[in-house]
């Protein structure tokens, strides 16, 4: 029977998989960049017809609003072009098509093997950001905690790799007289 | 009332474009994209349990795997600019040898 | 309520709150080149109209007229949508933002607000985190080293600027404990020894309210760190390739946001359409929403007077100053308040 909660879940959900297939069809990054972009979008969709959110929110701002533009960024930075066809890229369409359909189907059917009994109601679970700030500051605390430490560790990493490499440094001993008063 | 079981279905669809994306595609950023694409495939099953056993610690852990991703996510981009400074490529495929 | 008056009563709502916007967009536009102008011993716009007042009339027109060019070697998609995606976030932000109190019409109470979620103040970020793409992609597909490097300074300046505005916005939900834009307004009704109102800049958020103003006008980038857009650098940074009503929506798009911070900036620090209340109850009615209005002027003035008196920041003090200085206060503001909230 059609609700209005199966007719969202179906639009939201079609929007994931055109997103989906879209990322796999396209050669030019951004284009992959922007499908995946459309695909978080449905996903915080889907989120809040399952009642969460702040989860839903916090999938637009960090996901699609932070993560998302990095990937901008650096497709834009590195003016990343069109992917060429090469013999590899040509042996991974041909397994890749039946590989897609074969691999949707099979997780399609086993997870719809038990449908019918359980069913999930919209706006089932309780997703306001208290309930959810109770839970991340009292039982979940340390993850919490090593999180923030991974974070850390990450941004830290991130600009070592990306700075650019310092320039040769040679010793003081074998500097030159004519070194040695240049520098 | 929308069956579990349909979730599910929609998010194993989803990991499974990701697996297909990160085994064919040449290009190292769009191996990047598949692999968040899988994370979100995921995210959307926890979330889906978490509403059908009325367990929170399904939402939570989405935070986290939001956070793992998005560390992820600033590294590997990191490290893409580096290989590529050296490299002069995108593509996978030409970057296979040890010594330049 | 029915469920049909609902949507009617909505998008009559809908249709209201987007009239008044674009025409206080284009009245903006106004007031910054009479403000501008006379801060610098000039005139500003008065041939069209009574004081330059039919201005926007003719820069309208002129804007439609205008000859649509597209550049050969653009990326097609990309350069139509990016206008349009910012276009559109800026002006989605204004359905969260409620005006005044409910007005009862027939026996019915509809709130001054198009919709009320429970999450408000998330969602408007989020609006602006997804307006960052407007600015990204129109710098690159213009196929324009100056566009790209723009854009580029452009993204990066926004999503720096986005944690100190995040954080900024912290320690006023502390204190009014939810996310809703109505319940932090109502928070801060009342009086303090009568006469001075209970308003959040006053019961110890200013420095949040500072670093929520920094934070803002980096957002939008706008005049003292609007480096993205200047002309004497970058050409015209990210929209140098666009002409006409491309260019008209990137314009309407930055002074949207500028109205949806001076509308934030009011109902989270400044206590929203609190004000003094006499008169009539019809009079009663409209006031709150007279107040907010002027708040509103209030901050668009500033917004202007800012942009007429300081020099821009060069992009390295710019960026050092949003991760040097601003994040660490908008952390200890968050910290001071968490602390003296617990007490």
């Amino acid at each position: 029977m059609l609700s209005v909660h199966l007719i969202l879940f179906l639009a939201f959900g079609a929007v994931a998989v055109a997103g989906a297939i879209n990322l796999l069809a396209q050669t030019h990054p951004i284009n992959s960049a922007l499908s995946l972009i459309a695909v978080m979008a449905a996903l915080a969709g889907e989120y809040l017809l399952l009642g969460a959110e702040f989860l839903a929110a916090v999938q637009v701002i960090v996901y699609a609003g932070a993560i998302m533009v990095l990937f901008v960024f650096t497709i834009m930075l590195l003016n990343a072009g069109v992917e060429e066809r090469t013999k590899g890229s040509r042996v991974a369409i041909i397994f890749g098509i039946p590989g897609v359909l074969i691999g949707s189907v099979l997780l399609g059917w086993v997870m719809l093997r038990h449908s019918g009994t359980e069913a999930v109601a919209a706006g089932a679970l309780p997703g306001a950001p208290g309930v959810i700030g109770q839970l991340l500051f009292h039982e979940f605390l340390l993850p919490f905690e090593i999180t923030s430490i991974l974070i850390l560790i990450a941004i830290m990493g991130a600009v070592v790799l990306a700075s650019k490499p310092p320039t040769t440094s040679v010793g003081p001993a074998t500097l030159t007289a004519e070194q040695k008063v240049n520098t | 009332m929308v069956p579990l079981s349909y979730y599910l279905a929609l998010s194993g669809i989803l990991f499974a474009c990701g697996v297909v994306g990160f085994l064919i595609k040449r290009n190292i950023i769009t191996i990047f994209m598949s692999i968040e694409l899988m994370l979100n495939g995921v995210n959307l099953s926890f979330v889906a349990f978490a509403a059908h056993w009325h367990a929170l610690a399904g939402q939570v852990f989405v935070f986290f795997v939001m956070v793992v991703a998005a560390a992820e996510a600033a590294v590997g981009l990191a490290i893409i600019i580096a290989v590529y400074r050296t490299r002069e490529t995108l593509n996978v495929d030409q970057v296979n040898l040890l010594k330049l | 309520m029915p469920i049909w008056l609902y949507i009617l009563a909505s998008v009559i709502k809908s249709a209201i709150v987007l009239v008044v916007l674009l025409t206080a967009v284009a009245y903006t536009v106004w007031l910054e080149r009479k403000v501008v102008g006379h801060m610098q011993n000039r005139w500003g716009p008065t041939r069209v109209g009574p004081f330059g007042l039919l201005q926007p009339l003719a820069d309208g027109a002129k804007f439609l007229f205008k000859e649509d060019l597209t550049p050969p070697h653009v990326y097609k998609p990309l350069y139509i949508a990016a206008p349009l995606i910012a276009v559109i976030f800026a002006l989605t932000s204004i359905s969260m933002i409620p005006f005044g109190n409910s007005v009862t019409i027939a026996g019915y109470s509809i709130p001054l607000q198009i919709t009320d979620v429970n999450t408000g103040l998330l969602v408007i970020l989020g609006m602006t985190s997804i307006g960052v793409y407007g600015v990204a992609l129109a710098g690159w597909s213009s196929n324009n080293k100056y566009s790209l490097l723009g854009g580029l300074r452009a993204s990066a300046q926004m999503v720096s600027y986005e944690i100190s505005l995040g954080l900024s916005l912290v320690g006023v939900l502390i204190m009014a404990g939810s996310f809703s834009l109505r319940d932090i307004v109502n928070s801060q009704g009342g009086h303090f020894w009568g006469f001075i109102p209970r308003w959040n800049i006053f019961t110890g958020q200013f420095i949040g309210f500072f670093c929520y103003l920094m934070a803002a006008y980096a957002e939008t980038n706008r005049i003292p760190f609007d480096l993205p857009e200047a002309e004497t650098e970058l050409v015209a940074g990210y929209h140098t390739e666009y002409s006409a009503m491309k260019f008209a929506m990137f314009f309407m798009a930055e002074y949207a946001n500028m109205i949806t911070v001076a509308c934030l900036a009011t109902l989270l620090f400044f206590g929203g359409w609190n004000g003094p209340l006499f008169g009539p109850a019809i009079l009663q009615a409209i006031l709150p929403v007279f107040w907010f209005g002027a708040k509103i002027f209030a901050f668009l003035f500033l917004y202007i007077w800012v942009r007429g008196t300081l020099p821009r920041f060069r992009y390295d003090q710019l960026m050092a100053f949003g991760w040097k200085f601003l994040l660490p206060l908008s952390l200890v503001n968050v910290i001071a308040t968490a602390i003296a909230v617990a007490w």
